[in-house]
């Protein structure tokens, strides 16, 4: 933002920002499709996942990834391969039949040999890859043998559940890899997100492979990262229903989100939640218990904020209400019985003295204090007409 | 900086900073930082956070205090600077 488009000083534009935003998803809630997939995989979009990202959710609907390739990738068949080592395999995944052997408390599984072919699989790395306690496994050809250690024949049964779910290949929770071409160049898109393992794999451009979900990228890239995240998410979800907010408020409402280098949630959990104030605390959410515990700790209000000052009826401290007239005093011409007690402080300046008709400096003492504004008092308000 | 150079020889071999997402992050000079302070008037506790456990501070070897400088990527103003204190 340059020159004519700033902002003037102490305009509320949280508010602003408020109502910018939520106005579209007053829109969003009337529109029924809140799904749309690529190619075979759903994703949560719209309202609810605008909802997610704001209340900064930690487990997602349809957590997703992007993942690019590097150059020696790009064809299909090579994506397709990265794609296999992805995807995540469990056994019953590479069963076509599973018995349970009473006599010698055995589990034997029957294992689709074309499959493992593809999967580039054999035998032995199943082998490898089944680590139970109390276990022998023994197998050969397509048949893997499960021997259980001193357990009953009722146990044999939950014995055959665990080995079924053992993780063979691929990173664990990503149900759906698929293969996608956007512009022109080759993709895989998944369902079920784990970043840090996936820009590990041969093949994968670690550089520009990103997931949905925020608090992951917090964690593998950083909050700079995080926010640039918040503000391409919730922006593409809002331009994807063919609503258009100004990225600016976007912008501002992420800043926030990130101000304390975690991720905080917008709402009673977050940030409203945490306002100095107990009156614009209780005037949002849970009145009755903020004001108990306030009354219990003994807390005061300054008068501060915005909220606070409305319900006492006085002026905000917002727009033109920030300003206060301050004046200069040893400058401030002195009146015949104050003269007296000022004598000191003019005593040093006797030339002031004798220019006492010269009007007294009016300093306007805005400035210094639309930094501290700004960066946190106008935005709780988004939320409690969001809600 | 040692900090930074375990992380890369360590469990992490991606250099993250490379990131699409990730924007240039510069620890600033005792100098540099009072100038900023002064410049936008306020004090140290008053700038936006950013962890120490935050995988580009750990990789760029900052330490609690010191206020790093970041050059966003803006859609709307080309480049923009943006300032963090560490904390723990």
């Amino acid at each position: 933002m340059k020159g004519k488009r700033m902002f003037s000083p102490e305009e509320a534009i949280g508010v602003v920002a408020a109502q910018s935003l939520s106005e579209p998803a007053t829109q969003m809630t009337m529109r029924t499709y809140h799904f749309a997939g690529t190619a075979g995989i759903q994703v949560t979009l719209g309202l609810p996942r605008i909802i997610e990202i704001f209340d900064a959710r930690k487990e997602l609907a349809t957590p997703t990834m992007e993942i690019h390739l590097d150059k020696d990738h790009q064809t299909v068949e090579k994506a397709k391969k990265v794609a296999e080592n992805i995807k995540e395999v469990k056994l019953k995944d590479l069963v076509t039949a599973d018995m349970l052997d009473m006599t010698n408390l055995e589990v034997i599984c029957k294992l689709d040999a074309k499959l493992l072919k593809e999967l580039e699989l054999d035998i032995e790395k199943i082998k490898k890859a089944v680590k139970l306690k109390k276990v022998k496994v023994d197998g050969t050809g397509n048949e893997l043998r499960v021997a259980s250690m001193g357990v009953d024949v009722k146990n044999l049964h939950k014995l055959k559940y665990k080995l079924l779910e053992l993780h063979m290949k691929g990173i664990k929770g990503v149900t759906q890899a698929i293969v996608n071409k956007d512009n022109g160049e080759w993709i895989i898109n998944t369902l079920g997100s784990s970043l840090k393992k996936v820009q590990k794999i041969e093949g994968v451009d670690p550089y520009k492979t990103t997931c949905n979900s925020i608090f992951e990228i917090l964690e593998v890239l950083g909050v700079e990262a995080a926010r640039n995240s918040i503000i391409n998410q919730s922006k593409y979800t809002l331009d994807e229903q063919g609503l258009h907010v100004d990225v600016r408020y976007i912008m501002l409402l992420a800043d926030l989100m990130t101000f304390s280098g975690t991720i905080k949630a917008i709402g009673r959990y977050g940030i409203a939640g945490e306002k100095d104030s107990v009156l614009a605390r209780a005037a949002f959410e849970e009145t009755k218990k903020h004001l108990i515990s306030a009354a219990i700790r003994n807390d005061e209000d300054d008068l501060s904020g915005i909220v606070e000052n409305i319900m006492v009826n006085q002026v905000i401290p917002a727009g033109t209400g920030s300003f206060d007239l301050y004046g200069d005093i040893p400058k401030v011409p002195m009146k015949p019985a104050a003269k007296e007690k000022a004598e000191p402080i003019k005593a040093e300046k006797p030339k002031v003295e004798k220019k006492t008709e010269k009007k007294a400096e009016w300093k306007p003492k805005a400035e210094k204090k639309i930094e501290k504004k700004e960066t946190k008092k106008p935005a709780p308000k988004k939320t409690a007409k969001k809600k | 900086m040692l900090l930074g150079i375990r992380r890369l020889e360590g469990d992490c071999i991606v250099d993250i900073t490379k990131h699409e997402l990730v924007p240039k992050h510069e620890i600033l000079k005792d100098a540099e930082k009072k100038a900023v302070l002064e410049k936008y008037g306020v004090t140290e506790s008053q700038l936006p956070k950013i962890r120490s456990s935050d995988p580009v501070i750990e990789m760029i070897g900052a330490v609690p205090g010191q206020v790093i400088k970041i050059t966003r990527k803006s859609q709307t103003a080309g480049e923009a600077d943006y300032f963090r204190l560490v904390v723990k």
